[in-house]
């Protein structure tokens, strides 16, 4: 396949950043999206370029770390999957393909398509967690049954990759998708119970803090989230909060 | 003599007894201590999580923009733990059996004893902390099999037990980084580790936002950095996964235990062309329900290849279950060398069932009929017509491995629900690493190594579901315990300095080799180079070895060194976010280990698990050990040249276990 990459460049948070154009020949659709990414910066390094930097670790979709804006959609067409998942051959041969980093102020540009989601660290921190100790001197595991159904939604809300999709797709660059999931987690299961209120209220607080936009429920980011991680969290996170707000008045 | 200082006494009691009467450091001299984790996988967050949480100052690093990113991430099946909730005869001391046996008797008893004990605890810790396993209906936690064991005692979480388990040790991570006592250090690169006094007491890091090289002291350094299969260019490793690490370590002195114990995992999607960057697993928890086959007829196998026959279309007699056949006992949950290997017969004898004919078949069929027919049962369903009976087992199998059949079905363009998966063996993972000894300690003082970085507890072939169950043992419940040993004498060290003659020393030294990186100006991107480096390491020193290739190896590499060092092209600068910079320093350090890997594998004159050299096998073709001559730990020693490395022996010693060829028939 011959394609043309639209692709933006920008050196740095500072720099305004600009597209540019390159042509790539000989993309086999059986190769991934940034399988083809090498090609090009291959290409590029050879003639003396300067390489597109992008995030990319596992390229299999789990870790989180690519994250690319393509043709107007996170992680391009196709649903539940990552930018590393996808392939090839969901292009047409002759296609224009433009590449973009994923936009929200929260998340500033690195270089080219790399951003900096550590606000997505700093809300963790602020609460995403249960405050027991390692020692291993806890109760036996099947101590704390857990119903089958409420374990399973736990675990899917859990599946949260942390990629920041949902913010690149929002129109307010919102963060609730992924700031839901955590709290939905905890909040399922009988370890989560005790700090659930002060949990989302902390977390809540962090997020607006890093400057993430509010919620209008449009429901976009889920249906562009890689894992499927479902609207019905972020219902839960704000009954969660409101009844926090209103405990602690 | 290398001496392992594991603790006397009967087996059952070492660990024990040893946290019985190692130094403590007490807690406000905990205050006064700093410890430096590079990596934030399992073993290292949950170790710089522990670490904090008993009062120590810790900094931690890591490459990536996120300590959720490491790859630990990305294991799937599961982890096992010695709890025996299946009530299948499961216990701590046959965990320490099956692992000491599937490592094909080269790790240490002691080692993997303790591992075993501490085994039930990581399961209780990680429920605690909310990590959200799978369950049956009465609310109690789920188990399944893996490879070369004959009970179920791995707890998982889908196929994504990894990702959960470092969700949870993250989290850990992050109440700590938000109590202060862990200083986090996200898109770092350690460049060398620092020596003062002959104690390993700092590190150079390089941010990669900046390129600003860091000078960090700490009274001890822990490296949890993961394996080296990136060596081979293509496994399942992380794109980011490297050596470097480790092998700095290594070049001031920690000694590189086994280096060419390498795991072969044997169900990947196969290679699919010359653009390939990255090999992914289908997990190992696929062979609970799956069997693998391949034609029976050569002929069979060709029209595969070629296209004009479909597997479904082959008769049930004329396929070959060949683990089935070849080891009735154990059948498609053999070991995974043991597996590997196997796969690899077939294909190499012409039985292949993709393109480059170097594939296998993964059958969900008989499985799907199978719990078809209980779900029918279960609602009650009479005289089920057999499509309903395929869509009730399809709706089972859905839940159980969903995401990996999703994943390879968007890799390969194929649906395994009515086809079976291809597969082939993949680099995984690595048993080798840095030298420790029971303390978690390298041959270098103050410098400990944990996890998949270093080389204690899998011998030459690691079970499946058991790296989690080592990184978090590790992390959570050795380390932090053992480390006191050696800081019990620094609580009147003080601060330790970063701006003494040695902190200097060293940033300049990496400095320098930086500069040289980037002022190159060769032709070759770095790519080039970590492809070819990992052809020759698959070729000669992959799933099967023999003096000859090996041999031939290390000239190659070499040259190939020199080339790289001419002719690479490295562009932009060292004073920004340079990914291409970052991977030159990764791939130069893979250009020395794989020349030591065939040095080791050269140089054990046997067959033990993942190791297998064609010299020496069974009439049956299966690994020939030699006890007489190898029961020991090769530990290299770095002078100045991987090819005049010095080897270093540790007699394996078996008091409890005899050592018998494995049989999996």
């Amino acid at each position: 396949m011959d394609l043309t990459l639209n692709v933006w460049r920008q050196n740095g948070p500072e720099d305004k950043g600009h597209m540019e154009t390159y042509p790539v020949s000989g993309v086999s659709p059986d190769m991934s999206f940034l399988e083809m990414m090498d090609m090009l910066n291959d290409q590029i390094i050879r003639d003396g370029g300067d390489p597109v930097a992008f995030d990319h670790d596992c390229r299999e979709g789990i870790c989180g770390m690519c994250s690319m804006f393509i043709n107007g959609e996170a992680h391009g067409p196709g649903r539940g999957v990552t930018t590393c998942q996808l392939h090839m051959r969901s292009f047409k041969d002759g296609d224009s393909i433009t590449i973009e980093p994923w936009r929200a102020s929260a998340f500033p540009v690195v270089k080219d398509l790399a951003v900096d989601r550590s606000a997505f660290d700093r809300i963790i921190q602020s609460g995403g967690y249960i405050s027991v100790n390692t020692s291993g001197e806890t109760l036996d595991a099947n101590a704390i049954p857990v119903p089958k159904p409420q374990a399973d939604e736990a675990f899917s809300a859990a599946t949260c990759i942390g990629c920041g999709a949902c913010v690149a797709t929002c129109k307010n660059a919102s963060a609730m998708l992924f700031v839901s999931a955590k709290v939905s987690q905890f909040a399922l299961l009988p370890q989560g119970q005790p700090e659930r209120a002060s949990r989302v209220k902390r977390m809540v607080d962090q997020m607006d803090e890093e400057g993430f936009g509010n919620c209008t429920n449009t429901g976009a980011c889920a249906v562009e989230c890689p894992k499927g991680i479902d609207l019905s969290n972020i219902a839960r996170m704000n009954r969660d909060f409101l009844k926090a707000s209103a405990d602690s008045e | 003599m290398l001496d392992s200082k594991i603790p006397e006494g009967p087996l059952a009691e070492k660990w024990t007894s040893h946290k019985n009467n190692i130094n403590l450091v007490n807690p406000a001299n905990k205050r006064l201590i700093d410890v430096i984790v590079v990596g934030t996988g399992l073993a290292g967050s949950s170790a710089a999580a522990s670490l904090a949480e008993m009062g120590y100052n810790v900094k931690a690093f890591c490459f990536q923009d996120s300590p959720r990113r490491a790859h630990s991430i990305a294991a799937q099946g599961g982890i096992n733990a010695a709890k025996n909730y299946q009530n299948d005869g499961d216990s701590v001391y046959r965990l320490f059996y099956d692992t000491i046996k599937g490592g094909d008797y080269r790790s240490r008893e002691g080692n993997v004893h303790r591992l075993a004990e501490v085994s039930t605890s990581i399961i209780d810790q990680c429920v605690a902390q909310g990590v959200p396993f799978a369950r049956e209906y009465g609310g109690l936690l789920d188990n399944r099999s893996f490879g070369g064991v004959q009970v179920s005692r791995t707890f998982y979480a889908k196929g994504q037990t990894g990702q959960q388990l470092l969700l949870g040790a993250y989290s850990a991570l992050s109440r700590q980084i938000s109590k202060g006592k862990v200083e986090m250090f996200t898109r770092h690169e350690m460049m060398d580790v620092v020596m003062v006094d002959g104690k390993c007491r700092g590190i150079i890091a390089r941010n990669l936002i900046t390129g600003e090289l860091e000078r960090h002291a700490a009274h001890a350094v822990v490296l949890a950095s993961g394996g080296y299969g990136n060596v081979f260019f293509l496994s399942t490793n992380a794109m980011g996964s490297n050596v470097s690490a480790s092998w700095k370590a290594h070049k001031k002195g920690a000694f590189m235990a086994n280096p060419c114990f390498t795991q072969i995992h044997p169900t990947c999607i196969p290679v699919s062309g010359e653009h390939q960057s990255k090999l992914t697993l289908m997990s190992e928890s696929l062979r609970n329900d799956g069997r693998i086959w391949v034609p029976a007829k050569k002929e069979d196998a060709e029209a595969i290849r070629k296209g004009t026959l479909q597997a479904i279309e082959i008769a049930e007699e004329d396929r070959d279950y060949y683990l089935e056949r070849r080891y009735p006992a154990f059948g498609n949950l053999v070991p995974r060398d043991v597996a590997s290997r196997a796969a690899k017969e077939r294909c190499d004898a012409g039985f292949g069932v993709n393109e480059t004919g170097e594939a296998v078949f993964l059958d969900y069929a008989s499985a799907i009929e199978r719990y078809g027919k209980t779900e029918a049962n279960i609602r009650g369903l009479k005289n089920p017509a057999a499509s309903e009976i395929t869509e009730l087992g399809k709706q089972v199998v859905k839940a159980k491995y969903g995401n990996l059949f999703d994943m390879y079905k968007q890799i390969a363009a194929d649906d395994p629900y009515e086809t079976p998966m291809k597969i082939y063996p993949a680099v995984h993972y690595t048993m080798g690493g840095l030298w420790v000894d029971y303390n978690l300690m390298t041959s270098v003082p103050g410098l400990y190594a944990a996890g998949e970085a270093n080389f204690s507890d899998h011998g030459a072939n690691r079970l499946g579901a058991s790296a989690l169950m080592q990184g978090l043992a590790d992390g959570y419940f050795v380390l932090p315990y053992t480390i006191g040993d050696f800081l019990s004498q620094d609580i009147r060290t003080g601060e330790i300095s970063s701006d003494s003659t040695e902190f200097v020393a060293a940033e300049k030294e990496v400095k320098e080799r930086i500069n040289h990186l980037i002022n190159n100006n060769g032709t070759k991107p770095v790519d080039e180079f970590h492809r070819r480096l990992g052809r020759i390491m698959w070729d000669e020193c992959g799933m099967s070895r023999s003096a000859e290739g090996l041999k031939k190896a290390i000239e190659d590499i070499r040259a190939l060194r020199d080339e790289f060092w001419r002719d690479v092209r490295v562009p932009g600068s060292d004073d920004g976010f340079n990914p291409e910079l970052d991977k030159a320093g990764r791939v130069a350090d893979f250009l020395e280990l794989g020349e030591l890997m065939c040095k080791d594998a050269l140089e054990r004159n046997e067959s033990c698990g993942g190791h297998f050299r064609e010299e020496y096998q069974t009439p049956e073709g299966e690994a020939l050990r030699d006890d007489t001559d190898f029961t020991f730990v090769s530990a290299w020693e770095f002078t100045g040249d991987p090819k005049e490395s010095k080897l270093h022996k540790e007699d394996l010693k078996f008091e409890n276990i005899e050592l018998k060829q494995r049989s999996y028939k």
